[in-house]
């Protein structure tokens, strides 16, 4: 026998890397959970909102007086009723020192600037009323012109979005590597260069749709408030409300029960949640507003809609020399939370996981009047990676070359990290080349290739291709440091606590808020193998103000890198201030302690021991404890990271495109990432999944569609395609595991890598499969018609046939609905 | 108002509705049936999803007053006291719910197509279902899980 042998027999198995089933479970699939909208308060009053039909016009006049006379209408409230107490709904990014930001009321006072913005409320006694009376509002609009399309927003002499500004532009940032010391001078590259290939993409607007509609409760007691609200962010949102309404940051109490998906969608502070608080502020009473979703396409924020012009300098070999971007990042009407970031962030992600010499970045924030855009997953890294990657296969084209063996010549090889890029980020860890290798192994690319060559010969109609992302993303939100240096608006940090109770049980405090991803489950797996208690004994707390203090939510990939960090920080030092007790009681000293499956033990003294649950009971009694030390052992930690983390993979998807009907059809997707240490596998791989279904719909079903006069046309579930289950084909996911350097769990992120992967690998198999027909760009969501079109009448497929405008096309008109004119053919050397 | 008798999970109510009241409304509002979510207004997501007289419908598309003299199961009434109905236990084990909005009206709508069709495919699970929207899961794991429930609620039925 040896002590080795011994040890692991007792030794429990480790919790962190379990395929641990989740303990949110219980309440979701019996229907016990609680949603917002389940909440019922004595007395409670339920709003709905009068929404502008038009886009832009001054409001004349707010007629509410058949509103007021309906059955069971409590109040009707206009925009001049909370005029001077409703300051502007907050964003916190100012991206340049000089950005302009219009403001953005709760509800419109004297202008709307999108369709959908509020112009009047509804308080009644049950939610039928309150809709009905909606109808019963008459408003005067004196319209103005809409300004939708970006590259005439940008033109001199265009019309303006809000007129009490100068131009239709917020900001222009611009990142330069010769000027930030990173890398070289990006013309001089390009002026020496051998090959440039330029390109305009379009990011199409998209929805975040998450599945439950937003809703908000506030309850008023006193001169406190408690808001119960559908949100990501309850933490940031209880002091954002506060600034806003003047009431006091401790006089608000912000609950974000269970909450139905978000996907950047509630990383908000809506116009509903203002009103609501002001509302029950006026009346003295408990206040409901749930959304339709209709309201909810209409006016929760959007994401992505960008122009991209991106150019890459290279020489015949095909080694990258340097990279220039220009954005057009569409703003919508007003600037919400982070609406100027999300494009900036993306930009020091364009360089991605090759070694460009030189690289600029500029971006202009313009405004159109439609909803604003904010975070939707990957926020400006799915944005970036499309282009990159897509421009990395156009120059491959023009070379010649395989799109592999380019990528492979530009990537940072695995023994060249950690790596600083010439956007100054620095990449922990990774290893591209094994990752691409187990992917192709994967996918079976040998045998797909060839039947693509036998499809090519054979002239089928239903021609195969296959398409790469090789990817990488920055996790981990944030450093503070870093986001100081954005000018964002707040820090980067986690906090975490532990509570030892009597019975030795634990409750884990996280100011991460979970809306989907399994909080409880991970970080009841992180606490039971650093306590040493079982898995059943911890208890996750979330998403209460009253009893998570402080925290900055869940976004960005953030949760288990940072949150999950602060939870380790935060048993380290329980497990600190046992040892204390345990060295007393055990009449030891502390050095001589070992702490191991829960139990501190005497070295050298086997049958010696006390668990750390008993000594949660001892120091509750407190009977008998050392002196000059507290009698608890309860902890809490704030993590703040030093760096991102730098998760990877490789995305190959194998495309059929039926060239007589313009249809495409998934055939195998695989993909390898590597998210670092994995805490769960099961929840992981639940979390690609789900990225690759929305960065597949990007590329294949979705577009928010607005008119020629700013309506969206993609206004419910029937015209806005998120996939139904046979829309998707099956994934073959895979991973390889380089741990991060910027946390001691090793972990880089995984919520966002699918969505921000997946993307470019969909469109780039499409084109792999017609290139030979001439198609050198299609515009997504790759509908049949749009193939078809770049098929048989060439350039990229052109605007939906069903938008009038949409804000892409340049000189699109009703006239020329679904024509390709020559704004949205391909920019560039072509 | 219109008086309507309904059984729903098992218990039976006579309630005055109005006639344009939606069951879902009804089961929410008045019964208190919160299990049963409210996820679009133009029946495409399928959250609503409850089994009338035995068949899925989604209850944003029926009238209560349609209701009256059925028997109504909803995500609360499946499961016998204090366990699980095979198609929870399949949901829980393959991890097929991430936030679990959609999750009482895909429960609803697989427990009928399985009933359907008893060993369903995987091609045929993804038919089945795609009146049911789900933005968190990519599918593939409700996929693994009706199948598996299928088998356990079809013992001799076997896998395809």
């Amino acid at each position: 026998m040896t002590v080795t042998e011994d040890a692991a027999a007792v030794a429990p198995a480790k919790e962190v890397g379990q395929a641990r089933k989740r303990k949110e479970d219980a309440r979701l699939i019996t229907g016990k959970t609680t949603w917002t909208d389940n909440m019922v308060l004595p007395g409670m009053l339920h709003l709905a909102v009068v929404r502008s039909p038009v886009a832009h016009a001054k409001i004349r006049n707010v007629d509410v007086s058949a509103a007021k006379e309906a059955p069971n209408v409590v109040a009707v409230f206009t925009g001049a009723d909370f005029a001077e107490e409703q300051g502007s709904l907050p964003c916190a990014w100012p991206v340049t020192p000089d950005m302009v930001n219009p403001g953005h009321p709760s509800i419109a006072v004297e202008e709307v600037n999108h369709v959908g913005e509020a112009v009047a409320v509804i308080v009644a006694r049950s939610k039928v009323a309150a809709q009905d009376a909606v109808e019963l509002v008459d408003v005067d609009y004196d319209l103005l012109p809409v300004v939708l399309d970006m590259e005439e927003a940008v033109k001199d002499g265009a019309d303006l979005c809000h007129d009490h500004i100068e131009s239709n532009s917020s900001y222009h940032f611009v990142f330069d590597s010769a000027q930030v010391g990173t890398g070289g001078d990006v013309d001089q590259a390009f002026s020496d260069a051998e090959v440039v290939v330029s390109r305009r993409l379009i990011q199409q607007r998209l929805i975040p749709a998450f599945m439950e509609p937003r809703s908000v409760v506030v309850q008023p007691q006193g001169d406190n408030y408690t808001m119960w609200s559908a949100t990501q962010i309850p933490h940031i949102l209880r002091v954002m409300a506060a600034m806003v309404t003047g009431i006091p940051e401790h006089k608000l109490r912000v609950v974000a029960p269970d909450v139905g998906g978000g996907f950047g969608g509630k990383l908000q502070v809506i116009p509903e949640e203002i009103l609501c608080l002001m509302i029950a502020r006026r009346l003295g009473k408990p206040v409901k507003w749930t959304e339709t979703r209709s309201e909810s396409l209409m006016t929760a924020h959007h994401g992505r809609d960008q122009i991209q012009y991106i150019d890459i300098a290279a020489d015949r070999e095909g080694h990258i020399k340097g990279l220039k971007v220009r954005l057009l990042a569409d703003m919508g009407a007003y600037l919400r939370l982070i609406t100027p970031g999300v494009p900036v962030l993306g930009g020091l992600m364009y360089p991605a996981i090759y070694k460009v010499p030189a690289f600029r970045f500029e971006c202009d924030g313009v405004f159109t009047n439609k909803v604003p855009t904010d975070a939707y997953r990957g926020a400006g890294r799915p944005e970036a990676t499309f282009a990159i990657e897509r421009i990395m296969d156009e120059l491959a084209v023009e070379l010649g070359m395989d799109p592999l063996e380019l990528r492979r010549k530009n990537w940072i090889n695995a023994d060249e990290f950690p790596y600083t890029t010439v956007a100054g980020l620095q990449y922990d860890s990774g290893d591209y080349e094994m990752a691409t290798q187990q992917a192709l192994d994967l996918l079976g690319y040998d045998e797909l290739r060839e039947e693509q060559r036998r499809r090519r010969e054979s002239n089928d109609p239903v021609q195969l291709g296959i398409g790469f992302s090789t990817f990488t993303e920055m996790c981990g939100l944030a450093p503070s440091r870093v986001l100081g240096s954005l000018s964002f608006g707040a820090g980067g940090w986690e906090s975490a606590s532990i509570r030892m109770l009597p019975t030795g049980k634990v409750e884990v405090v996280t100011g991460s808020t979970p809306h989907g991803q399994g909080h409880e489950t991970a970080w009841s797996q992180i606490v039971a193998d650093q306590l040493g208690v079982p898995f059943e004994d911890v208890e996750v707390l979330h998403g209460d103000t009253a009893i998570s203090s402080k925290g900055l939510d869940t976004y960005g990939s953030r949760s288990l890198v940072v949150g999950g960090t602060a939870v380790v920080k935060a048993a380290e030092k329980v497990v600190a201030k046992a040892r204390k007790i345990a060295a007393h009681l055990l009449e030891a000293s502390e050095d001589d302690l070992e702490f191991s499956g829960g139990k501190f033990s005497v070295r050298g003294t086997p049958g010696t021991g006390l668990g750390i649950q008993e000594i949660a009971l001892a120091i509750f009694a407190a009977h008998n404890y050392p002196e000059g030390i507290e009698p608890s052992i309860d902890a809490e930690a704030t993590f703040d990271p030093e760096n991102f983390s730098f998760p990877h993979g490789t995305h190959i998807c194998a495309m059929e495109v039926d060239t007589e009907t313009g249809f495409v059809k998934i055939r195998k997707y695989a993909c390898v990432d590597d998210v670092g240490a994995i805490v769960n596998p099961l929840i992981v791989e639940g979390q690609i999944h789900g990225g690759l279904a929305q960065g597949i719909a990007q590329a294949l079903y979705e577009e928010a569609v607005y008119d020629a006069d700013g309506n969206l046309t993609t206004g419910t579930f029937v015209d806005y395609l998120v996939p139904s289950a046979n829309d998707l084909p099956h994934f073959d996911t895979g991973n390889t595991v380089h741990e991060a350097t910027s946390n001691p769990l090793g972990a880089k992120g995984v919520g966002e890598a699918g969505c921000i992967a997946s993307t470019p690998a969909v469109v780039n198999a499409a084109l792999d499969a017609v290139r030979h027909l001439g198609v050198s760009d299609i515009r997504m969501p790759l509908t049949p018609e749009r193939v078809w079109r770049a098929i048989h009448q060439g350039g990229d497929g052109g605007d939906r046939a069903t938008a009038g405008i949409n804000a892409y096309g340049g000189a699109s008109t009703e006239t020329t609905t679904g024509e390709s004119t020559d704004a949205s053919s391909l920019g560039g050397d072509r | 108002m219109t008086h309507i008798s309904v059984r729903v999970d098992g218990a039976s109510y006579t309630d005055d509705v109005e006639p344009r009241t939606l069951l879902v409304h009804y089961l929410r509002e008045q019964l208190g049936k919160v299990g049963t979510v409210v996820g679009c207004d133009t029946s495409n997501c399928g959250a609503c999803t409850v089994h009338l007289d035995g068949e899925a419908v989604k209850s944003c598309t029926v009238f209560a007053v349609q209701a009256d003299g059925s028997e109504v199961t909803t995500i609360e009434g499946i499961a016998p006291q204090g366990g699980l109905h095979p198609m929870q236990k399949a949901f829980h084990e393959m991890h097929g719910l991430q936030c679990g909005f959609c999750t009482p009206g895909m429960i609803m709508a697989s427990i009928d197509l399985v009933n359907d069709n008893p060993n369903p495919s995987d091609d045929e699970v993804r038919e089945g279902i795609e009146g049911n929207l789900c933005r968190c899961t990519g599918y593939q794991n409700i996929v693994r899980a009706v199948r598996q429930a299928a088998a356990e609620m079809n013992p001799a039925g076997g896998q395809a």
